[in-house]
């Protein structure tokens, strides 16, 4: 058998591209799931076409799905792959542009039929006609490899085609020295009752790695060390798994029951099927005719007393606004997710995009003031969706809390929390007839008290009428109604007194403070990261809470001479901070349903610099 | 608002009725469903404090405010889903719809539909004056064709929806049709719905005496009621007139009113049987109307089947038995792990 050389390198991105019925998403978790298991940083972008079967080997039916491996701490999915696996010659077209100058790039050369370079617009095979030369290209036939791998299976060509991409994966395995333990562990578990799919996908995975092995094909192979992570228990997770484990925590430590009603819409969904499966938390699931039906039983629930949530993007927040209006007048607690995706209308389905901020803030008629959050990585959805329901209990009121496709269905490590570490909520639910007004207030938080139909003495009729403030009865007096919409002010305002002060990461005063919020996070502080360490004047803070905003805004905002703040839409966040706070800020926007590059950030504050 | 309270005092009428100042148009048919369903709280044997009144937005929808109970003036259309959150959030309460023509069929028409085929415990009282009242009397989908109003001056073009029929089309296991002119009948049926498992939907006849005036005078007006309405009753045959001369026999599958007498008898009308899980001739008996046919008011189906809400409960406990009560270090640690030194 050949030595072969093996090479340390630090970061890895790798891109498996294909036809979305190739597979793509599982190889890409699995290669992510050993990698994390295996001791790398890890950080995932899956890229999916919004129809479910585009037409095989059609340019809108790629699928691809990139994992950034590191032996560092890393941010980002990476800005440009190393290596492209690009299964047809679809998903070589659709890619590769993508890739580093000089990077691998293995493709399918089965799939390269003439059929399928003409559906993918190719006039001459790129394989043979030179234009690849700028990479390091390796043509295999992988359909034929593994067919001849599974010869001896009890399987249909069909199915034992299917099995390609284990093929691939073996490969990458090899190439970058990975176990194949994890996967073939999933794989027994995942075929228990299929032994000959189980065995035809070992086979595969199996003789993917032993051809990187033995082919002369390969030269070197690759090691990507583990990375220092903070010490303790990890696990890899998803935004939306985050968020809905998130949401069956905060019912648990608030100990009141979770209702979550929702209408499937991607890239929301997954929050639904996840919290579908944790009725053992006492979490009921209603999976309703619209949004609007289920912001409404959101708002029952709550005033049942139960953790009244509901989840959609933004189209359906766009029906919930008069629902959310509802919970503004009757001031229920009830969070309302917004996993952001392209817009306007139906927009870009399953792309990301930043853009339904002011949506949030203002998208309702008349003054309506809500809190917002967002949190800022995959793990983060975990710590932000119990901190909505902390706001939202405490100051009896919706809470909007924007995550966005990018953080739904990226994945990092996360550091499994110790329950014991993790805040009570506080509930009082009011119990004493005595005194009892429906619209009392808290003199700190101005919250009124939630008292839940069953208890004896306090029932109370709410709704979306103007309310005379403690009583609760219907007025239409104007002072009163000036004083309620000012009231309803104030209770938002006072949550700044309740989050943490922004820190600043960096120089605390500067030449430059890039602003960010939501999932812009990770590209935003890996540039910042590089600038600095090229000793430039340059600092940076997030917003994970955007009303109220964080009580010393203002003042470090005060302290640069210049804000640049980069956003996934054409200068939302900018235009409420100048709104604001009166400072010129420098929009930064790219609205194109991709996660910004590092390197996009790090030329953009080069230039603010310069300017 | 109270404050001692004796949960084991009988319940009367007046501890129904809230301080609010009742403010609908004097003479509104409202007031009578107000009246009766306060009548019937207090006898159902249910603290006063379970029950929740949720109504959407419409006069009928002030509703609540004048129901001693806890209650819910939400948003148009979408009492039905608030009602199933605050049934499903806590399955021991009470829980009321209150809508209105234009509410329930028109903005709400979908939610309707959908907590009466989801089977959610509600009692849903759809009060009916083929008419929008609080928006100053614009036609509803359950005006008559040509039916002139400030929006509609050439005459309506819509075609009415029968709210029976939908109700019956989205399964509801208990439909009913009253008015508020009977106060009897209206509580008898009141009584029936809110000791009924399951979505209960009541039709209620209500005059809109400033924007529909005697928009069902031609038939229920006390001197003719009897020969142009007809009260179907579980088991009996459906027989009606002021003097027990009609009755509806089946010919096909289409009804005729026949002429008691001269060789026909009550033996050869039709016995209503509403428990017939097959919704049939409670479709064929809500189409008519008149003057065709006598107008029918009573219960038109009235089934048990497992409720949503029971079901939901079910699930709960079942997924509970199945993997053990919740815990969050397991949920945390799920899938791979691994650990850095
Ligand atoms: C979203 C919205 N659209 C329109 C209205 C105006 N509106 C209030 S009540 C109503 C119609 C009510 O008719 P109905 O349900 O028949 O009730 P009634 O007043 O006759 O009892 C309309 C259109 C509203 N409040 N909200
Ligand atoms: S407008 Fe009609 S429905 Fe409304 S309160 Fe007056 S009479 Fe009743």
């Amino acid at each position: 058998m050949p030595v072969k050389d093996r090479k340390d390198v630090q970061t890895v991105t790798i891109r498996f591209a294909g036809d979305s019925g190739d597979g793509m998403q599982l190889t890409g978790t699995q290669f992510t799931n050993t990698s994390a298991v295996f001791g790398n940083d890890i950080s995932t972008l899956p890229d999916f076409p919004a129809e479910i079967r585009a037409p095989a080997g059609s340019l809108p039916g790629v699928s691809g799905f990139q994992v950034n491996f590191s032996s560092r701490d890393i941010k980002t999915p990476g800005d440009e792959p190393n290596v492209l696996v690009a299964m047809n010659p679809a998903a070589l077209k659709v890619n590769v542009a993508d890739l580093e100058s000089g990077g691998i790039l293995i493709v399918n050369s089965d799939a390269f039929t003439e059929g399928n370079l003409k559906k993918a617009g190719y006039a001459k095979n790129p394989l043979e006609d030179g234009s690849l030369s700028g990479y390091r290209l390796f043509s295999l036939p992988i359909t034929s490899l593994n067919a001849n791998a599974l010869a001896e299976c009890k399987l249909t060509k069909k199915d034992v085609d299917r099995c390609k991409n284990f093929f691939a994966l073996g490969l990458m395995y090899w190439l970058y020295d990975r176990p194949m333990k994890q996967t073939l562990d999933w794989i027994d578990a995942k075929f228990k009752k299929n032994l000959e799919v189980a065995k035809a996908n070992t086979l595969a995975l199996k003789a993917g790695y032993y051809y990187g092995e033995t082919t002369e094909m390969f030269t070197t192979h690759y090691q990507v060390p583990k990375a220092s992570l903070t010490p303790g228990k990890y696990r890899n997770i998803m935004g939306n798994e985050a968020t809905a484990i998130g949401f069956v925590t905060a019912s648990a430590l608030a100990n009141v029951p979770l209702f979550y009603a929702s209408y499937p819409i991607t890239p929301a969904s997954d929050i639904l099927h996840e919290l579908s499966r944790h009725q053992n938390f006492g979490v009921k699931t209603m999976q309703c005719e619209d949004e609007i039906a289920a912001i409404s039983a959101a708002i029952g629930a709550s005033f049942a007393g139960n953790l009244g949530l509901t989840g959609t993007s933004g189209p359906g927040i766009c029906l919930k606004s008069e629902g959310i209006n509802l919970a503004v007048m009757t001031e229920l607690p009830v969070v309302i997710v917004d996993v952001q995706r392209g817009g306007p209308s139906t927009g870009l389905p399953t792309k990301t995009e930043q853009a339904d901020l002011l949506q949030a803030m203002f998208g309702r008629n008349s003054e309506s003031p809500v809190a917002i959050i967002a949190p800022a990585t995959p793990g983060d959805c975990f710590y932000m969706a119990i901190e909505a329901w902390r706001i939202a209990i405490k100051y009896m009121t919706p809470v909007l809390y924007l995550s966005d496709g990018y953080l739904a269905n990226g994945s990092e490590p996360w550091k499994i929390p110790k329950v014991e570490d993790l805040p009570k909520i506080e509930v009082r639910f009011r119990t004493e007839a005595e005194g009892y007004f429906p619209y009392l207030r808290d003199e700190a938080t101005l919250s009124r008290p939630w008292a839940i139909p069953g208890t004896p003495g306090l029932e109370h009729r709410i709704g979306g009428l103007e309310k005379q403030n403690i009583t609760g009865n219907v007025s239409y007096d104007p002072d009163n109604h000036m004083r309620m919409v000012e009231l309803r002010a104030e209770k938002i305002a006072r949550i700044a007194n309740d989050i943490p002060d922004l820190q600043v990461f960096g120089e605390p005063e500067g030449e430059v403070l890039v602003v960010g919020w939501g999932g812009t996070f990770g590209a935003i502080n890996a540039a910042v990261e590089e600038v600095q360490a090229r000793n430039l004047p340059v600092s940076s803070i997030h917003l994970r809470y955007l009303n109220p905003f964080p009580k010393n805004l203002p003042d470090i905002l005060g302290r640069f001479e210049k804000i640049l703040v980069p956003e996934l839409n054409l200068g939302q966040l900018s235009w409420l901070l100048r709104a604001k706070f009166l400072v010129p800020t420098i929009p930064f926007s790219k609205v194109k349903g991709k996660p910004f590059k590092i390197s996009e950030i790090v030329d953009k504050i080069e230039e603010v610099l310069e300017s | 608002m109270s404050t001692a309270i004796d949960s084991t005092a009988k319940l009367t009428r007046k501890d129904f009725e809230s301080d609010q100042e009742v403010r609908w148009c004097p003479g509104c048919g409202d007031y009578s469903i107000l009246a009766q369903t306060q009548k019937v709280l207090p006898d159902l044997g249910v603290p006063r404090e379970k029950f929740v009144m949720v109504s959407g937005i419409g006069c009928s929808s002030r509703f609540p405010y004048y129901v001693n109970t806890y209650g819910l003036h939400s948003i148009h259309g979408r009492a039905p889903a608030v009602a199933s959150g605050v049934k499903l959030s806590n399955p021991d309460l009470f829980v009321w719809v209150i809508t209105g023509d234009g509410d329930g069929l028109s903005i709400g028409g979908n939610h309707l539909v959908h907590c009466m085929r989801r089977n959610v415990d509600l009692k849903i009282i759809l009060f009916n004056n083929k008419i929008y009242g609080l928006t100053k009397g614009q036609y509803s989908p359950t005006s008559e064709l040509g039916k002139k109003t400030k929006s509609t001056p050439m005459g309506s073009i819509d075609y009415p929806i029968n709210p029976i029929h939908l109700a019956l089309a989205a399964e509801a296991t208990f439909v009913a049709r009253s008015l508020d002119v009977d106060t009897k009948h209206l509580v008898e049926i009141l009584q029936r719905v809110a000791k009924h498992k399951g979505a209960a939907f009541v039709e209620v006849f209500q005059n809109c005496n400033i924007f529909n005036d005697g928009a069902f005078r031609n038939f229920t007006d006390r001197e003719i009621r009897d020969d142009r309405m007809i009260a179907i009753q579980h088991g009996k045959p459906l027989i009606f007139g002021k003097d027990h001369d009609k009755g509806l026999v089946l010919k096909g599958i289409k009804l005729e009113v026949v002429k008691l007498g001269n060789g026909v008898s009550e033996f050869d009308l039709l016995v209503y049987d509403e428990e017939d899980p097959d919704p049939t001739l409670a479709y064929l008996l809500s189409g008519m109307s008149y003057p065709d046919f006598p107008v029918p008011v009573g219960v038109f189906r009235n089934i048990r089947k497992p409720t949503y809400d029971e079901m939901m409960l079910g699930q709960v406990e079942k997924s509970i038995n199945l993997y053990g009560k919740g815990d969050l270090e397991k949920l945390f640690n799920a899938g791979d792990t691994w650990v850095v030194e």
